[in-house]
């Protein structure tokens, strides 16, 4: 396994920065917390020095440890759709596993990158366990070369398990190029007390996502949060959503998306379903066009008995001219108050994610600003 | 400094003020009274530029430039300043980030005015949102005191804003019009609405106008206006034939 990723004469010094942008710090790679790294289909690296906490590649992992078996095609089924049966059939599946043991915790996020460098599909499989009372934050960057034409694509398959007392963070940064398509299919597991945090950032333009990851509230008391913040581009349509099924008592949800658009189409979806009494869930989808493009806001929230609590909020808009000649009033060009207005209306703070991540997406968000 | 001829000025298809003239020299403060919807605060954005506020004729000269034409930023950064009656709501803008970005970075400036117009606790909460009359009205002045403008327009300081406070943003606003720089030397004009009068004490302005109907209807000492509209409230003035 090549140690030295920073000298990889594969990447040259704009994908590098692609890759920074997706919040991967590639010169403390490996002498951190823990780190996985798969360029095209190739592991480069999968390592972790902490304590109690193991990443692997799916391969190493499941000879190494026979009953993942059952973590595996357990959340998301099999034959869910075409992408989830491509990467059932290949023979040597990739991606990783990471566990967090009982009790153990990571203060540094453990870095996940997934680097495309060509035309082809790359495809993941990759289970998250967080064992009972474990503290696990991952940060996944996927990139892909600016330059990478038609027929790049990421096909990724997530398993996520929140043991009883623990928690997950897990916050995604996309950098993909103009002409890939991507399929993520993620589903998590969250026992009683867990926490599951997803955050998506996409700031970048791209031909294609869709991707609905579904949270399954199954213990006592267990939170999930989804916060999403994206930027449509001319020529990219994005269909996100997130789901939270509220399937026992005190369980609660929270599906938060900022979206932007300058010419592509973005989908949002949301369905939170209340399903035991004590839940409480709450889908909020603010949406700005700035120039002509799409925001479809389809917020869906579904209880079924008596004593669960769903609400929603969606709204979508542009940015009102009073708020701009505000700021103007103060000195500020048209342009810079704009981007200080947008630069706002993307600021989701997420409750619960160390400074470290928060400050990740700060950066990715605030790279985006630049161009608007 | 400033000085507006023969103006008309429409918003939508409804013309709201009709030939307004008005001159303000260097260092003087004017008072603007006039009953509700007279059109008081649409003079002060009209000055400011707002798109709503069309200029159908006439002209508003500031230092000599003719500015009827300039947009916002370009009047604010030739020192024109707002305190609005009422701003807008600006979500996820944090008000520290906002004078950051207005001061060009100067945090210690800001921090220090922050202080010392108690709101230092709201610079992490978004721009006015939620902020209580009072609030709003020191957050007005914050950022003025910020920006620092030569020519200062507010729009009722010191209305919904309890006794404590009216002697905090009076003095602030003493401040920013210089009132505690020798007469001479004093660069800085204002042009201030006020229903009550109150913040005339902190003022001493030079010079009363009343508006009514969206015109200008008597100019004078501003007490003795104040006065007069205090004992026999508007009437009067509506009759009055501009002078
Ligand atoms: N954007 C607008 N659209 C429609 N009408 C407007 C607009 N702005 C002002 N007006 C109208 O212009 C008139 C003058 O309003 P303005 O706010 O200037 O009054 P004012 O003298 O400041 O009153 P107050 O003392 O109540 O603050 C009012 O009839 C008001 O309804
Ligand atoms: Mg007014």
């Amino acid at each position: 396994m090549p140690a030295d990723l920073k000298k990889n004469p594969e990447l040259s010094p704009e994908d590098r920065e692609r890759i920074a942008q997706s919040g991967i710090d590639m010169i403390s790679m490996g002498t951190k917390c823990g780190v996985y790294f798969q360029m095209n289909q190739e592991v480069v690296q999968a390592a972790c020095h902490e304590e109690g906490i193991e990443v692997l590649s799916i391969g190493d992992a499941l000879k190494k440890y026979p009953y993942l078996e059952k973590y595996i095609w357990n959340l998301v089924p099999k034959d869910k759709d075409e992408y989830t049966r491509y990467v059932a059939e290949v023979q040597e599946p990739k991606g990783y596993v990471i566990i967090a043991r009982k009790g153990t915790s990571n203060i540094l996020p453990i870095q996940a990158c997934l680097y495309l460098g060509r035309e082809q599909i790359q495809h993941v499989h990759n289970i998250i366990i967080a064992e009972e009372g474990a503290e696990l934050h991952i940060i996944s960057g996927c990139a892909s070369g600016r330059h990478v034409g038609r027929g790049g694509a990421h096909y990724g398959i997530s398993e996520f398990y929140v043991g009883k007392n623990a928690k997950i963070s897990f916050t995604m940064i996309h950098t993909w190029g103009e002409e890939i398509d991507v399929f993520p299919r993620s589903a998590a597991r969250v026992e009683e007390n867990g926490v599951f945090l997803s955050n998506y950032v996409c700031m970048q333009p791209v031909h294609k996502i869709q991707m609905y990851p579904t949270a399954q509230l199954v213990g006592k008391n267990a939170v999930a949060r989804f916060s999403s913040i994206v930027i449509g581009y001319p020529g990219s349509l994005l269909d996100l959503g997130s789901r939270a099924i509220l399937a026992a008592p005190g369980t609660s949800a929270e599906l938060i998306t900022r979206a932007i658009t300058r010419g592509g189409t973005i989908i949002s979806r949301g369905h939170i379903r209340g399903e035991t009494e004590g839940t409480r869930g709450h889908l909020e989808c603010k949406g700005l066009i700035l120039k002509d493009g799409t925001i479809y806001a389809i917020p869906e929230i579904e209880g079924v008995v008596v004593g669960t609590e769903l609400s929603h909020e969606a709204a979508v808009g542009k940015i009102a001219r009073e708020e701009i000649e505000y700021l103007m009033a103060r000195g500020l060009d048209e342009e810079t108050a704009t981007a200080t207005i947008i630069r706002g209306f993307l600021d989701v703070k997420i409750e619960g994610l160390p400074p470290a991540l928060q400050k990740q997406i700060d950066t990715a968000v605030d790279a985006a600003e630049k161009g608007f | 400094m400033l000085e507006i001829d023969d103006l008309h000025v429409t918003v939508g298809d409804r013309e709201i003020l009709h030939d307004i003239n008005l001159q303000i020299g260097d260092g003087e403060t004017h008072v603007l009274l006039g009953p509700n919807g007279s059109g008081k605060s649409s003079l002060l954005m009209t000055i400011m530029g707002f798109a709503n506020f069309v200029v159908t004729s006439g002209t508003i000269r500031f230092n000599g430039e003719d500015i009827t034409g300039l947009p916002v930023h370009e009047r604010a950064s030739r020192g024109l300043g707002i305190m609005f009656q009422r701003p807008p709501t600006i979500s996820g803008l944090k008000l520290g980030k906002l004078l950051e970005v207005t001061s060009g970075d100067h945090s210690k400036e800001v921090q220090e005015y922050a202080l010392y117009m108690h709101m230092d606790k709201f610079l992490e909460r978004d721009v006015n949102k939620g902020f209580s009359g009072g609030e709003i009205k020191r957050s007005e002045v914050l950022q003025l005191l910020v920006q620092n403008p030569s020519f200062v327009m507010l729009d009722e300081p010191e209305s919904g804003v309890d006794l404590e406070n009216i002697s905090l943003i009076g003095h602030a606003i003493e401040k920013l019009l210089q009132k505690d720089i020798h007469l001479k030397s004093r660069k800085k004009s204002g042009l201030v609405i006020t229903h009550t009068g109150y913040i005339l004490d902190y003022l001493d302005a030079d010079r009363g106008h009343v508006m009514c109907d969206g015109e200008i209807k008597c100019h004078g000492n501003p007490r003795e206006i104040l006065k007069d509209i205090q004992a026999r409230g508007y009437r009067e003035c509506m009759e009055c034939q501009q002078t």
